[in-house]
């Protein structure tokens, strides 16, 4: 290339990218769900230490797990899983290969549609295990 | 009876590297009918206002690829997207996102066209064939494992939708992992073995963080991210299954 080259790329800056589309910005929020669920992972690990440290430990912390700060936490990133389950199945049909079911391509919205129930049940199974171990 | 013609605002993001520093918005009110594209508001503006105003098109019937640009933000087909539908808004027009521009409308594909030939997008038979074996044969069902993936244009909107490409352009993107998966599931191809180091690699798959607007501004269906993303299974399995290999097992 000589120095006459009037050629001259101009390469657009991406400061802010995730702003500039309705779709990105959903990414981003759907992607930052993910912090709730680590949070609670966190908040799980903190009852394992606590049990490891012993009854008054482990009580203490179930204490604070009932205090009125902590169900608002609960609620919250209750809000939070949700939304990230929703999208998590959303998106599922676009990661999996092709499932033939009679020699059809089975739906993305039905691959959706199946996550979501799973998601149900398996919630519903913990929630049913976790009465009957309280009660 | 012919509707009288309605008016509407064209903004052109322009770029003429000979006079502007950086790309300046330049506007125009453009009369249009019904069957008006946005490519044919372009043709408008070059043909009443400015001959200089630069654009690619060729086919204007959402074949060839060339016309792909930002409309309002959204990487489409200027010749299938029509200003009826973009009335009475204001209409801007951008060259497509995460590549440099030439020159208004056009931008510097060669980083594209240079991954397209380093995925060797085309049959690498398994063995040798002589011409008197014949035409291969293929049944339905064998097509279709990559019917879908064989129909990308090479529009790149696909590119222009994907911030990981946008942050990072040696990835290698989503319609060129969707014709390396169209010719890997061919059943007349052997090339996988060739093409898999490009896609295993720091370039390849493991990019994609799976933001999937690729698909969605697909206009042939294609379906990028599930390309991708299937990939990224078979690239993990590459990764790890090495390690259960006895030793000295690979080539
Ligand atoms: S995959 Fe779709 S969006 Fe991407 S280049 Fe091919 S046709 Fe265009
Ligand atoms: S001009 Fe060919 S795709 Fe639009």
């Amino acid at each position: 290339m000589s120095a006459s080259n009037a050629r001259r790329p101009y390469k657009r800056p991406m400061g802010g990218w995730w702003r500039k589309n309705p779709y990105f910005v959903e990414y981003m929020v759907h992607e930052g769900t993910a912090l709730f669920v680590a949070a609670y992972a966190l908040l799980l690990l903190a009852g394992v230490f606590a049990l490891g440290r012993g009854e008054a430990a482990w009580n203490s912390w179930l204490a604070l797990l009932r205090s009125p700060p902590s169900l608002l936490l609960h609620g919250v990133l209750l809000l939070g899983f949700l939304y990230h389950t929703w999208t998590w199945f959303n998106i599922m049909p676009r990661t999996l290969p092709p499932i033939l079911i009679g020699g059809e391509r089975v739906k993305a919205t039905t691959i959706t549609r199946a996550g979501l129930a799973a998601a149900l049940v398996a919630s519903v199974l913990v929630f049913a295990l976790a009465a009957r171990l309280a009660s | 009876m012919k509707a009288a013609p309605r008016t509407i605002r064209i903004e052109v993001l322009r770029y003429r590297p000979e006079q502007d520093k950086e790309p300046v918005v330049q506007g125009f009110d453009v009369p249009f009918t019904d069957d008006m594209s946005v490519l044919q508001g372009l043709q408008y503006i070059k043909d009443e206002f400015d001959g200089t105003l630069s654009f690619r098109w060729s086919c204007r019937m959402a074949i060839c690829g060339s016309c792909g640009m930002m409309i309002n933000g959204v990487p489409k087909l200027s010749c299938s997207t029509f200003l009826r539908d973009l009335y009475p808004n204001t209409v801007r027009v951008e060259a497509l996102a995460h590549f440099p521009i030439e020159r208004d409308l056009v931008i510097v594909l060669d980083d594209f066209i240079t991954k397209l030939h380093k995925i060797k997008p085309y049959i690498i038979p398994k063995e040798p064939r002589a011409l008197s074996q014949g035409e291969y044969l293929q049944t339905p069902e064998q097509m279709a494992q990559y019917e879908q993936f064989s129909a990308c244009i090479n529009c790149m909107l696909c590119y222009a939708a994907c911030p990981q490409y946008g942050l990072n352009s040696s990835f290698i993107g989503p319609a060129a992992m969707a014709l390396v998966h169209r010719y890997n599931l061919d059943n007349r191809d052997g090339g996988r073995a060739e093409r898999d180091p490009y896609v295993h690699s720091e370039e390849g798959v493991f990019n994609c963080t799976a933001v999937g607007y690729c698909s969605e501004v697909c206009p042939k269906d294609v379906d990028p991210a599930n390309a991708v993303n299937i990939n990224k299974t078979e690239s993990a399995k590459d990764y790890f299954l090495r390690f259960l290999k006895p030793k000295g097992a690979q080539a």
